[in-house]
């Protein structure tokens, strides 16, 4: 498959600006003219790199720069390259200005053309790249000159649609696409506080599934019970959401079948976008499964087409079981041999919630015989340190339990604490549970040393500054509690002035942590975006 | 006899004071607000001074001395009984200087030069007979108790020199002086207030409910929301169980989190706090700051197992230090923390810190 690469703006010109002096989206006709002229002038023009960045400088990020790649999922298979073209794109999510949004809707049609040709070429240069280093040195050095100045100019972001809640045109836009995939749209719950009226808030009494006709035709059972595991919190922690995911859809892959006239690389990514919608919608997307997700698509969409049916699902299931085995196994077990270093004898250690990763480095500690006991901190309304307690007093290990609190109270006695991450953003700020800069700030006024563990698939492009901008919202019926026979916030939804806050993470800011823990070694919280760098070249 | 009932009636109310006293006891839902303790501890006083036997002033602050340790040992916590039964023995030696007719400047200041010159003033004994002692003694207490029925008011009235329109309040639990406070200023302005609810006694649920009943926007959050939401938080305001003598604050568990999450943020941090919650101690001593309840109510007996290896703390209080702390509302104005030391010299003597 040998797409050349294509021109950018002589063939689809004049329809744009039609379509941009009417003000109007293109419409179908238009939209399939276009697309027509893009494969008239595949063979012979050259398409110069160097114009594509620039024009993505001119272009604002529009919202709306997810439909082209869902739009020709409904069109017949001729539109698969170019969509193949905008998944496989290692596409950072986030961060456009929102004030651009608004001005992003006039102006989606001149980019959506643009933005298709320029994922095209550079999904050339990849595949160049590729073929290159097979064989040929020289071509590629070409590709990676090629892809270094690239990663330096700004790369065209999206604003995802699950902070937009408040803009009306999204949430059609979003029901739109979800009706053509056939899942059904959750509808937020009870009054959301001012503040976060851009985030969704669902109840947990009401799944999406419950609204699934039986037996679901178009998600697979296996998807639909894990977005159900989710949206219960059955399945809740970073790396248990991440590798349910991973089994998920090695179960699709299993029972995936090429239909005829079509190519396994191109129809599997377009038979997972419903999938991830519905699990969108159960629960938002966590930072590491947006990584697992990308990982995937790529794997997919470079399988080569004589490839048959069996041996591509073979080596596709082979290459999702690498990916947990090397980014959450292997990477669990380093960061446990850095981090036990860090481990001395007579050691307090303060850990907060429910981490996998904090659980398992505790028990290798005391497996290699470090004499250390353990404060565990939690919250309400989740509770989640009852478990980490659990797990850690199964295998012998003192451990004290206060609620967060408490936590001035108990932290003259504590010598370090381990905290685990939702995520690590790009400017070095730490996404994890909500609580989690608390404990941060009283360690830091107490003066004990904060570490935070995390492997590097967690590591994200995104920034944010506030907990604000970008959170989720937890079921509000969460923090109701009965004592002593009172209920006091029981009819809260009766009373109208009165609103219930359940938020799901917060941000750290990094003068707050002390050092960072990653499977790549101990780094402090600033070096993210160098280590995100060095893994975009790698990739 | 006459003169033995009223004694027996007097140990009976003493008792049955106590005893309330040692079941009462904050932090887990009181069942009295500290103002209440305070007037009820201050009629007890007066119903002392007016019926136990005594013949000088001396007899009087003795009596009232003892009592006021068998209060303050029933529930330490309860620091207003302790500062009712100072304020008192303050009002008893004022009166008795007066009767005596020295000036009430001479003996309140024990300055460096005073010190010097007149050795002989703290070789008082109090052991002179006045007559219209009792009578003068007794009225003061009454000013004293009107002084207290009143300060949730006064503190009240102050709202609005605080709080403008479109602000986000935060605060903490439940007090009784903030919710008038802030009820007060939303008889004019609109504002927006954020409720922590303060785990795991949930105080913060009661406070919610009352405020949003009052036509306030209030919205509740988990304690581990604090430090997200606070960069939005214009004020914090909250009440305190007790004052100390350099301005710190012991305060329900949570405060010290909030109160250093504001100075993060720069916010200022605003106490409410009437003046009976200022308490001559220090926070130095550190087995009997704390006071901690059943730990049920952290990890409660029905997690079985892991019960028993595992230690459960539930503290009841926090100390706040004073370098957290931007300003003191009390009934008699607002104050910075530097100057809480004046405060204390004013409202007792030096003598009655220990009892």
């Amino acid at each position: 498959m040998a797409d050349s690469e294509v021109t950018d703006q002589s063939g689809p010109k004049d329809g744009i600006e039609r379509a941009k002096n009417e003000g109007k989206e293109l419409t179908k006709e238009e939209k399939q003219r276009l697309r027509k002229e893009k494969k008239q002038q595949k063979k012979g023009k050259e398409k110069k790199d160097d114009k594509a960045p620039k024009e993505s400088q001119k272009e604002k990020p529009p919202a709306a720069a997810a439909q082209p790649s869902t739009q020709p999922s409904t069109q017949p298979s001729t539109q698969a390259p170019s969509q193949k073209v905008c998944s496989a794109v290692p596409a950072p999510a986030v961060a456009a200005a929102a004030a651009e949004t608004t001005a992003a809707k006039e102006k989606p049609t001149k980019s959506k053309a643009e933005l298709k040709a320029e994922r095209r070429a550079r999904q050339e240069a990849d595949r160049a790249s590729k073929q290159g280093k097979k064989g040929d040195g020289a071509q590629a050095a070409p590709a990676k000159s090629k892809a270094a100045p690239s990663e330096l100019q700004p790369v065209v972001k999206r604003l995802p649609e699950h902070i937009q809640v408040d803009n009306p045109d999204v949430l059609k836009k979003l029901a739109k696409k979800l009706e053509r995939q056939q899942i059904p749209l959750r509808s937020d719950y009870g009054y959301k506080v001012s503040l976060f009226s851009h985030l969704h808030q669902y109840s947990r009494k009401a799944p999406l599934t419950q609204q699934l006709s039986i037996p679901s035709s178009v998600i697979h059972p296996a998807i639909v019970r894990l977005g159900l595991q989710y949206s219960q919190g059955i399945v809740a922690g970073s790396n248990a959401r991440s590798v349910a995911l991973l089994h998920a859809f090695k179960q699709v892959i299993r029972d995936y079948t090429t239909p005829p006239n079509e190519e396994l690389s191109r129809d599997l990514v377009n038979k997972l976008k419903p999938y991830i919608s519905f699990l969108n919608q159960c629960r938002p997307l966590s930072a590491s499964m947006g990584n697992a997700i990308k990982y995937i698509k790529k794997e997919i969409s470079n399988i080569p087409n004589q490839c048959k049916d069996k041996e591509a699902k073979n080596k596709l299931l082979n290459c999702i079981d690498c990916y947990i085995n090397e980014k959450i196994v292997l990477a669990a077990k380093a960061i446990a041999k850095y981090a036990i270093e860090k481990i001395s004898d007579g050691d307090v250690i303060l850990v907060y919630g429910c981490s996998s990763l904090v659980n398992n480095i505790l028990c290798e500690a005391f497996e290699k015989n470090r004499k250390f006991r353990v404060i565990v901190v939690d919250s309400r309304p989740r509770l989640e340190g009852r478990e980490a307690l659990r797990r850690l007093v199964q295998r012998g290990i003192r451990c004290t339990y206060v609620l967060i609190s408490a936590v001035s109270y108990i932290l003259p006695e504590v010598s370090k604490v381990f905290l685990g991450a939702h995520a690590l953003l790009a400017n070095g700020y730490v996404m994890s549970r909500v609580g989690t800069s608390q404990i941060a700030l009283v360690a830091k006024a107490f003066n004990v040393p904060v570490l935070v563990c995390c492997e590097t698939y967690k590591f994200c492009e995104r920034v944010q500054t506030d907990s604000f901008v970008s959170n989720e919202l937890d079921d509000p019926d969460d923090l109701i509690v009965t004592r002593k026979g009172k209920t006091q916030l029981e009819n809260w939804q009766d009373v109208e002035l009165l609103g219930l806050l359940n938020l799901v993470y917060d941000v750290t800011p990094p003068d707050f942590v002390d050092l960072v823990i990653t499977d790549l070694g101990m780094i402090p919280c600033t070096s993210v975006p160098v280590v995100l760098r060095v893994k975009n070249v790698d990739m | 006899m006459p003169g033995s009932d009223k004694e027996t009636d007097l140990t009976e109310r003493i008792e049955a004071f106590l005893s309330e006293l040692k079941r009462g006891g904050c932090g887990t839902g009181p069942l009295r607000g500290s103002s209440e303790t305070a007037r009820e501890t201050t009629a007890l006083l007066r119903r002392i001074t007016a019926q136990a036997r005594w013949s000088s002033a001396g007899d009087l602050m003795e009596i009232i001395r003892k009592e006021g340790r068998r209060m303050t040992a029933a529930q330490p916590s309860e620091t207003t009984v302790g500062n009712m039964v100072r304020r008192v023995l303050k009002i008893i030696r004022e009166e008795y200087a007066r009767s005596r007719g020295s000036s009430e400047e001479a003996d309140q200041q024990e300055s460096l030069h005073k010190l010097l010159t007149s050795g002989g003033l703290s070789e008082e004994n109090f052991r002179q007979h006045f007559a219209p002692l009792k009578a003068n003694v007794i009225e003061a207490i009454n000013e004293l108790l009107t002084e207290l029925e009143g300060t949730t008011d006064n503190i009240a009235m102050q709202a609005l020199e605080h709080i403008h329109s479109n602000e986000v309040i935060m605060t903490i639990g439940r007090s009784r002086t903030v919710e008038a406070f802030l009820k007060d200023a939303a008889r004019k302005r609109k504002f927006h207030v954020i409720v922590a609810e303060c785990a795991p006694f949930c105080q913060g649920h009661e406070m919610a409910t009352s405020l949003s009943k009052a036509g306030i926007e209030t919205t509740v959050i988990a304690d581990a929301g604090i430090f997200a939401v606070m960069s939005r938080v214009n004020k914090v305001i909250i009440g305190t169980q007790t004052v100390l003598a350099n301005g710190g604050l012991r305060a329900v568990n949570g405060t010290h989190t909030l109160a250093l999450a504001a100075k993060h943020h720069s916010t200022p941090l605003i106490i409410c706090a009437p003046m009976f919650k200022l308490s001559p101690q220090f926070p130095n001593e550190e087995d009997t700051f704390h006071k901690f309840v059943s730990p049920q109510e952290v990890l409660p007996f029905t997690e079985g197992e892991i019960l028993s290896k595992v230690n459960v703390h539930c503290p009841v209080f926090d100390y706040v230090p004073p370098e957290l702390i931007t300003l003191f509302i009390s009934n008699i104005g607002g104050h910075a923390p530097s100057y809480i030391y004046r405060l204390m010299s004013e409202l007792y003597h030096p003598e009655d810190h220990e009892l």
